[in-house]
């Protein structure tokens, strides 16, 4: 069912010494944009993939140039948009479904898989030429000199976004230094937020219920009635915690103080509960107070810190090095703050 | 705010100079420019833009670059102590937050 859905963006197939090739469009229809739409929002993600293989754009003959791809659809997507009004071969790669960059870290998006892929699509027949273009977040995983040895084809790295592919081309396969440079602009994280907000939702959920449960205690008895009232409310600061540390830790990074993501979640914790004191939403209580004040930078602290693995920057000593400093931190605050919360039951 | 900087002093890119023949792959590669060639030969420009991704030690025809490549990932990190493995970034479960958006 899947399979026939996805195959809407095949229009055609040409007859090349190669076999029969699949035509593919540069403009995506509904169907794309729809599964573009859901991929951002984390539905699906690992099982939107393009079969791999060897795609025409255009009419490309014997001298077109051939850009490879990760089998990741929004990877393919991206490209083929990018290459509007160009005759080309797409060569997509089996990467699990995953895109260049973390394909390539993982090595999946690497030289093997590439030198395999010549094989089997038989590029040598398709084209008169010996290179292939490959997008430059693909080399941590391939080694263009290896490639080169062992399937006789030049590893041309393309720039880094697939919108700059026709410059580079028009520039005579020449990348300006800001096509070589990975951004992490306020889009790029924006797009990033949907992502953040599915990713733990399953954990807020936990979270909340927990939070619900010590919320019945008091001083004289049990109460489930409490624990539903009570405990509403602090759910309610719950999510705004999660919402905050999820949507504007990754839109006021740069802004943020300090350089280490946790400490940039843990200030923009103390943000949220300086906002949700003057607001009166927190207060009523001394204890639970303080609770929060434990609480609320532990958990966007730990937010943000897992936004590292989203930006294009941090690098693994780095993180480790944070880590190493951070994580006891949050145990330790998150820890006064579940105890301090649950004496504010009693008083 | 073009460039973002991480933690000061950390990263593990090492370079010899003595064997780079200045093709410049390095200088293609890298996603954050450390590399620049100037009269033949590699420069590093700022040690701590670098991500450790591995891009210009795997593509260095002489081996004259060295960094012990990994993701910078707080949740690969997380899951790799648990499985006792070393950080991969997106684990099999889908649900799980990861670098591969
Ligand atoms: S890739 Fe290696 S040999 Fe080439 S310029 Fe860089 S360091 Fe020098
Ligand atoms: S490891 Fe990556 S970020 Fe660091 S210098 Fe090499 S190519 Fe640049």
């Amino acid at each position: 069912m899947e399979e026939t859905i996805n195959k809407k963006y095949i229009i055609g197939f040409m007859d090349t010494e190669a076999g029969k090739i699949p035509k593919v469009p540069t403009a995506l229809n509904i169907v794309d944009k729809w599964g573009t739409f859901r991929v951002r929002w984390s539905f699906n993600r690992m099982g939107y993939t393009v079969t791999p293989g060897i795609y025409a754009v255009g009419n490309p003959n014997r001298d077109s140039l051939v850009l490879v791809s990760a089998n990741y659809k929004l990877s393919f997507d991206v490209l083929r948009q990018a290459i509007k009004g160009m005759d080309a071969y797409i060569m997509v790669i089996d990467t699990n479904g995953i895109n260049v960059w973390c394909a390539a870290g993982k090595g999946t998006f690497g030289t093997s898989e590439i030198v395999n892929r010549i094989e089997i699509t038989e590029l040598k027949k398709l084209v008169n030429h010996w290179n292939i273009i490959l997008p430059q977040l693909g080399a941590p995983g391939v080694s263009a000199y290896e490639v080169k040895r062992l399937s006789g084809f030049s590893v041309i790295y393309g720039p880094i976004r697939a919108v700059d592919i026709k410059a580079f081309i028009n520039a005579g396969m020449k990348a300006s230094k800001k096509m070589r440079q990975v951004r992490f602009s306020i889009y790029d994280r924006l797009l990033l937020v949907p992502m953040e907000i599915m990713s733990g939702l399953k954990y807020i959920l936990w979270a909340a219920f927990i939070t619900v449960l010590l919320s019945g205690f008091s001083k004289t008895v049990y109460s489930t009635t409490t624990a539903v009232i009570a405990g509403a409310h602090s759910v309610l600061i719950l999510i705004l915690a999660y919402l905050s540390g999820t949507i504007f830790g990754p839109l006021l990074l740069p802004w943020l103080p300090g350089r280490s993501f946790s400490f940039k979640g843990g200030i923009l914790g103390l943000l949220l509960f300086a906002i949700l004191c003057v607001t009166g939403f927190i207060g009523k209580n001394l204890i639970e107070s303080i609770a929060w004040l434990f609480l609320i930078p532990a958990i966007n602290s730990f937010i943000v810190m897992n936004f590292t693995g989203a930006s294009t920057y941090t690098s693994l000593s780095g993180v480790r090095k944070e880590m190493r400093i951070a994580v006891p931190l949050q145990v330790i605050f998150a820890f006064i703050g579940i105890v301090l919360y649950v004496i504010s039951r009693f008083i | 705010m073009e460039e973002q900087k991480y933690l000061k002093n950390v990263v593990t890119l090492e370079f010899y100079f003595i064997k780079c023949t200045g093709c410049g792959m390095c200088e293609t590669v890298c996603p954050h420019s450390v590399f620049e060639v100037k009269e033949g030969k590699a420069h590093i420009t700022e040690r701590d833009l670098c991500m450790e991704c591995g891009a210009c030690a795997k593509n260095c025809p002489t081996e004259a670059i060295r960094v012990k490549a990994g993701v910078g990932c707080a949740g690969a990190i997380i899951m790799g102590a648990l499985t006792g493995k070393e950080p991969t970034c997106g684990h099999s479960d889908d649900s799980k937050k990861s670098c591969c958006g």
